[in-house]
Parts: C-alpha cells; sequence; structure tokens
C-alpha cells in the first residue's frame, strides 16, 4: 500500500501559536481516510496546508497526487453570490480552461452529466441562493467531480445535511475510491466515520493516533484527543525541543 | 413643445451634447463597476475611495490650477495610494478592512480641503467636492470616453478570475491563482472610474452614478452579466433626465443626476423582481414545487 500524502514532523501556525503540532503520518492512497478530531483540532488546517494555503508551514508534506480538488466548508463561500448552479460546477474544469479561455463542448457536457449525477437535473439556471444547504453541498460535489482529481479533500461534507443527502453523496465518494481515488475527508460524524471509512487520523493539534479505524477510535484515544484540545495555553514559551509523537 | 423640451437643449448647446456623451460613458463603465462593487461588499468603501481622491486632484489643483490632466492625476495617484495602504493596513494589522478604509478617506478628506483653501476659493471648492458636468470640456471627454473602454475591455478580461474571486475565494486559491492580483486591478479601474466621474460630478457624489443603479439592478436580475445589463440604461437614463431637468429649471445638476439615480433605487426597491417590496408584500398563488 503506498501513501499519497506523508506528512514529516508538520507543524502549521497562526500568529506563532501552532495549529497543527509535529505530526508526522501517512495517508494511503486509493483509500478512504478520515480526519477526525474536537473542534479547533486544527483538521482544516491540516487540510489548507495539504493545499498549500496555510500561512506557516514547518516540516514537510510529500504529495503524490498530480492534481487536487478541495471540498471548503460551506461558511467559505458567499451563497448570496448571483451565479447559476451550472456556472458554479463548470468552474471544476478551471485546471483546462483557466482565467480565460473558453470552456469546450466536452467541458460543457461533462458538467451536465455531473450536475445529472449528483441529482440536481433541471437546476442547472437556479441561482446559488436559492437552494438549501443539502442541494448547494450537490452543486460543490459536482464541482469535485469536474476537477477529476486523483486526490480529493473534504472539509465537513456532511455538516448540517440530511441523512438523505448525506447517503447519495456516499455514493460519489464510494465511487471515487473505486476509480482509485485517494479521499480525505474532516468528518464529525465518529459512527459514520466506522461504518464507512477504513483508515482514520485522530488529531488534536497532535497527532493522538492514524491508521485503521477500529483501532484509532478507540475510548482511550477519544479521550486523549478530548484532554490535548482542551489545553491551550496563551503564554506558551517557544516549542524548543521537538517532541516526536509515534503514530 | 415636447421635441423643444427634450431636444432642443442638446442641439442647440454644445455644452449640454459633451454632458450628455459623458454621462453615457460614465454610465456604461460605471455600473459595471458599481455591479462588482456591491457583490464584494465594498459600496460604502468605493465611497470611501472617491472621497480619498480629493487631496490628490487638490495637490494637482495647487500644482496647475483648475487644469484638468493635473487634477486627474493628482486624484488617481491618490486613490490607489489609498486603496493600497488601507489594504495593507487591514492585511498586517487586526483593523478591518472596512474601518481602516474610513480612517484613510477621513484623512484624506480633511487633508484634501485644507490644501485646496490654501490658494482656491470657496468656489474652486465646491468645484472640486461636487463637480461641474455642463463645464465638461474635450479634453475631459476623451478622458471619460477612454476610461469607460479600458473600463469595459478591462472587467471583460479579468471577469471570471474575479467573480470566483468575489464568491468562492478559496477555490481559486486552490487553483493556484492569486486573487488579490485581480482584486487590485478591479480597484484601478474603479479609482479610474471615479476620477472621470469626479469632474461631472465631483468627489462627493462620483459614486452615485456607480453605485445607484447597480443597487436598483440587484432588484431585478440574477446574475452578474444581467445586473450590469440593467444598470447602465439606468445610469445613463438618469443622467439624461438630470440634465434636461437641471437645463430646464435651472439647478445644479450634479445633484439631480444623483437624485434620479435614487429614484431608479426607490422604484426597483418598491417595484423589483427579486427580494423587492412589491414581491414581499404580494404573495401570488404558491408554485406546486
Amino acid at each position: 500500500m503506498s501513501a499519497a500524502l506523508r506528512l514529516v514532523d508538520l507543524t502549521v501556525s497562526y500568529d506563532r501559536h501552532p495549529a497543527v503540532h509535529h505530526v508526522s503520518a501517512e495517508i494511503p492512497a486509493a483509500e478512504m481516510t478520515a480526519i477526525v478530531g474536537p473542534n479547533g483540532a486544527g483538521k482544516s488546517t491540516l487540510l489548507k496546508a495539504l493545499l498549500g494555503l496555510a500561512p506557516h508551514i514547518e516540516g514537510r508534506i510529500e504529495c503524490s497526487a498530480k492534481r487536487i480538488a478541495y471540498l471548503p466548508q460551506q461558511a467559505e463561500i458567499d451563497r448570496s453570490f448571483p451565479i447559476s448552479v451550472f456556472d458554479t460546477v463548470l468552474l471544476g474544469r478551471w485546471s483546462r480552461f483557466g482565467g480565460f479561455a473558453a470552456a469546450g463542448r466536452a467541458d460543457i457536457h461533462d458538467a451536465q452529466h455531473a450536475i445529472e449525477s449528483v441529482g440536481l437535473a433541471g437546476f442547472e439556471r437556479r441561482p446559488i441562493d436559492t437552494l438549501s444547504v443539502g442541494q448547494f453541498q450537490r452543486v460543490l460535489f459536482a464541482r469535485l467531480l469536474l476537477q477529476d482529481a486523483d486526490l480529493v479533500l473534504l472539509d465537513e461534507p456532511f455538516a448540517a445535511i440530511d441523512s438523505k443527502t448525506v447517503a447519495d453523496l456516499m455514493v460519489v465518494i464510494r465511487r471515487w475510491q473505486a476509480e482509485k481515488r485517494t479521499v480525505v475527508a474532516v468528518l464529525h460524524d465518529l459512527d459514520q466515520v466506522r461504518r464507512d471509512f477504513p483508515n482514520s487520523l485522530l488529531l488534536a493539534r497532535e497527532l493522538v493516533a492514524a491508521g485503521p479505524t477500529p483501532g484509532v477510535l478507540s475510548a482511550e484515544n477519544l479521550l486523549r484527543a478530548r484532554a490535548m484540545a482542551e489545553a491551550w495555553d496563551e503564554h506558551a514559551d517557544a516549542c524548543e525541543a521537538p517532541m516526536r509523537l509515534s503514530a | 413643445m415636447l421635441y423643444e423640451y427634450l431636444f432642443q437643449p442638446f442641439i442647440e448647446f454644445g455644452f449640454m451634447r459633451r454632458a450628455l456623451v459623458a454621462s453615457l460613458a460614465l454610465a456604461v463603465g460605471g455600473s459595471a463597476i458599481g455591479v462588482f462593487l456591491i457583490l464584494r461588499r465594498m459600496s460604502l468603501m468605493g465611497d470611501a475611495l472617491a472621497h480619498a481622491l480629493l487631496p490628490g486632484a487638490a495637490l494637482g489643483f495647487l500644482l496647475g490650477g483648475l487644469s484638468l490632466p493635473a487634477m486627474s492625476l493628482g486624484g488617481f495617484l491618490a486613490g490607489i495610494a489609498t486603496a493600497l495602504v488601507s489594504g495593507a493596513i487591514a492585511r498586517f494589522s487586526n483593523l478591518r478592512e472596512d474601518a481602516s478604509f474610513a480612517a484613510a478617506y477621513l484623512t484624506a478628506l480633511a487633508l484634501g480641503v485644507l490644501i485646496v483653501s490654501l490658494r482656491g476659493s470657496a468656489v474652486d471648492l465646491m468645484n472640486i467636492l461636487f463637480g461641474a458636468i455642463l463645464a465638461v470640456d474635450d479634453g475631459a471627454l476623451y478622458l471619460v470616453v477612454s476610461t469607460a473602454t479600458l473600463t469595459l475591455v478591462g472587467l471583460a478580461a479579468i471577469y471570471r478570475p474575479l467573480v470566483v474571486e468575489c464568491f468562492n475565494p478559496g477555490f481559486l486559491a486552490a487553483m493556484g491563482v492569486r486573487g488579490s492580483v485581480y482584486h487590485y486591478l478591479f480597484l484601478a479601474l474603479a479609482v479610474l472610474n471615479m476620477v472621470a466621474g469626479f469632474q461631472a460630478l465631483g468627489t462627493l457624489m462620483a459614486l452615485g452614478i456607480v453605485l445607484l443603479p447597480a443597487v436598483a439592478a440587484s432588484f431585478w436580475a440574477r446574475e452578474v452579466w444581467s445586473m450590469t445589463l440593467i444598470a447602465a440604461p439606468m445610469a445613463f437614463a438618469s443622467a439624461a433626465v438630470g440634465l434636461l431637468v437641471s437645463f430646464h429649471a435651472g439647478l445644479p445638476s450634479g445633484p439631480v443626476i444623483v437624485l434620479f439615480a435614487s429614484l431608479f433605487f426607490m422604484g426597483s426597491l418598491l417595484l423589483g423582481s427579486r427580494s423587492s417590496v412589491r414581491s414581499r408584500l404580494s404573495r401570488p398563488v404558491h408554485l406546486r414545487g
């Protein structure tokens, strides 16, 4: 089993406070991996770091993926913006046409197909501000489909989403895995992680555990994660002797 | 009779014709800028930016008198400087961008009024603050028309990155595009339009013909391009009607034009097809699905 991503002693900080602290881990290729942990554990920050969007990084990220697709938390998108479902989805092909060229006929065809496969046929001309949270998440999944990435990063894909939509979107995610794409999702529903995600990475700023889900999500590990996340020191000293946590 | 009222002023007087052409150009370029200002939630920042032209225009006035090139160049540089400085302050401190814009423009306004009063009269100050569209000469006309051309070509060129930067900046960043480049290109175009508008409407109201039609259009249109298409005719209509009314009634043209633009705004607020008062009050039969 080869690694799609290898984190080597990764530290990401905001304003010198580390949000991700000395994390070393591997994320297996062509598998589904969940990132779990309490709020403020650095899960979203870790995804941003993988995308190269985090402000300050120490350590290393080795990534074998050529193309990365990213589903942001919905709060990062201005949903009142006047743009149609179709145009939003078509943006998934940005790497093909960039900021200036026209979209090709194949791109338009694929966008149509992606919209249908997330169950939104007939919604193409609708402005996105008329959609429900669940429908809009389907739009974003259609956009991910168009990105044709070998690594898909999902930040809380199922927050505030009903069970029918979750089930439909899980079908899409499983299809990605069947197509040998690597899927990494930040999730809060531990039952779902146990059910659907064979691998997990438990984070509480530092790595608590990584590997097959049943072992990672043990009661002991979860308790430790919670205790570590609650310890926040406003006046922490500089971290001079980097400690290494074994996974 | 109607013919005389509507067309005679433009046929008879060159300054009315120039004012009409200038307002057509301002309407076309400015309303597109206005639409993006609203979508970027920068309406008030745009206003602040327009006021910030003042010290630059005033310096131009101090050095070159009431000369269009000097005042325009000064205004443009001051506007760009304000945008860059307040953007930088917001980025390097915890001050929110609107607050740093407000701080910058208040400083600029005070500085500008002071500089004008060093040399000019109260009339000059009124001219700079409120503009004089009827005094638009050939030079100013060229400036306004080239600004409109550059604005349309420029916005068309950066349209897609700019739209994505507005509604999902994270996506653009994940695609490896530096959104801030387009943000600043847009700001430069916005400042350029305010410089063009300031000759006609003054620094205090230059944004009126830019912003009010765009706000009005947001009550009708569902997409960026259609908002722009609706805003531009409204802007031009307010300018044309405003010119006529101010001509016949002997009123100052700038405020009359802006007031007509605000009539469009209020009309759209009442009657528009999207989230207007009408659509709130009248709830016709609901649809089946």
